[in-house]
């Protein structure tokens, strides 16, 4: 995927080269004073991701979310996906050793939902862009919007 | 002091960090690694983003979004603002800055949050990798509930937002 991204971007960069090449530059200086305008917020991102994923690890997870631990066992594993930021390639095998050693479909349902729609470590980013009123009632509602895809998947997969 | 100031929050976190080193040597370390691999990830997705949206900012014009993603775009820009979100790879923090660019282009606020929602959920190649990992099921029974879902809350923000609100995200994205 992260070939494809690349091959898409340079081929998109030759040919607004290839038509116009002051037009090409100020695109590419703009590119940089997006990025650096938001460089310090992603940094911190990059320092708590680290901090979170180390002290919430796959063992520490599945002690929390297993099958017998109901609607409680759910709100903890919302809690934990939405204060964590892991890459989908590590989240789904994670989730699926989860399940393996006994965590019930309903938590893990609201740990991925969470995980990829809530963001509390990258809110500094999101606010910077929505404003704050924005950002955490987006985040807000995607919360509460977990449980019912937890409920729904814990009624389709569990049985 | 602007630097400082911009960096204050980057300055606390590395203090936990070191905080952490002293308190915990196996966790402080597995933390610094953590973060190491984190910030590889973030320096090969973000310069194509970034690339990719200055491009958009000097090649697209304002009445080619507004066309497509603006007010009247309807259900049209719906779709579109999902499959856009849907076709990109990369973590969601790389999904603000595009969004940015989209509102300042004139698109509409609910097709920016739905892009955004797509972004963060319904990724094309993180459904496969889904899918093979949790099963049919399991993807499948997600993905149905979260495309309407991501509507809903978008159309629902929107609503909660008073004009002033949205006008004043506007004027942010410009200035960006």
């Amino acid at each position: 995927m992260m070939i494809g991204l690349y091959i898409v971007t340079i081929s998109l960069l030759s040919l607004s080269f290839y038509r116009d090449t002051n037009k090409s530059i100020k695109a590419l200086k703009k590119a940089w004073k997006a990025f650096e305008n938001i460089l310090p917020q992603l940094l911190s991102v990059i320092v708590l991701v680290g901090i979170m994923l180390a002290l919430f690890d796959a063992e520490f997870i599945s002690n929390m979310i297993g099958e017998k631990s109901g609607w409680y066992g759910t709100l903890l594993s919302a809690l934990i996906g939405s204060i964590t930021l892991i890459p989908g390639f590590v989240a789904f095998p994670t989730a699926a050793l989860l399940v393996d050693s006994g965590a019930g479909y309903m938590q893990i349902g609201a740990f991925i939902s969470t995980l990829m729609m809530v963001g509390v470590v990258t809110l500094p980013v999101e606010i910077k862009y929505f404003g704050k009123r924005l950002a955490v009632t987006r985040n807000l509602l995607a919360f509460l919007f977990s449980f019912l895809v937890a409920y729904i998947i814990g009624m389709v997969v569990g049985n | 002091m602007k630097f400082l100031k911009r960096y204050r929050f980057f300055i606390v976190s590395i203090l936990a960090l070191l905080f952490l080193l002293l308190l915990n040597h196996g966790l402080g370390w597995k933390a610094l690694n953590l973060s190491m691999y984190s910030l590889k990830e973030m320096v090969l997705i973000i310069p194509p983003i970034f690339i990719l949206l200055g491009l958009l900012d000097i090649w697209v014009p304002r009445e080619t979004m507004v066309k497509y993603m603006g007010e009247k775009s309807g259900i049209k820009g719906i779709a579109l603002s999902f499959l856009l979100g849907s076709a990109t790879a990369g973590p969601l923090y790389g999904a603000f800055p595009v969004a940015a660019i989209f509102l300042k282009k004139g698109a509409k606020l609910t097709n920016v949050l739905i892009f955004i929602g797509a972004w963060s959920t319904t990724k094309i190649p993180m459904f496969l990798f889904e899918l093979s990992s949790l099963g049919v099921k399991f993807a499948l029974t997600r993905l149905l509930i979260d495309i309407p879902g991501i509507i809903l809350i978008a159309f629902t923000l929107s609503r909660l937002l008073s004009k002033e609100e949205i006008k004043s995200i506007y004027e942010n994205a410009k200035s960006l």
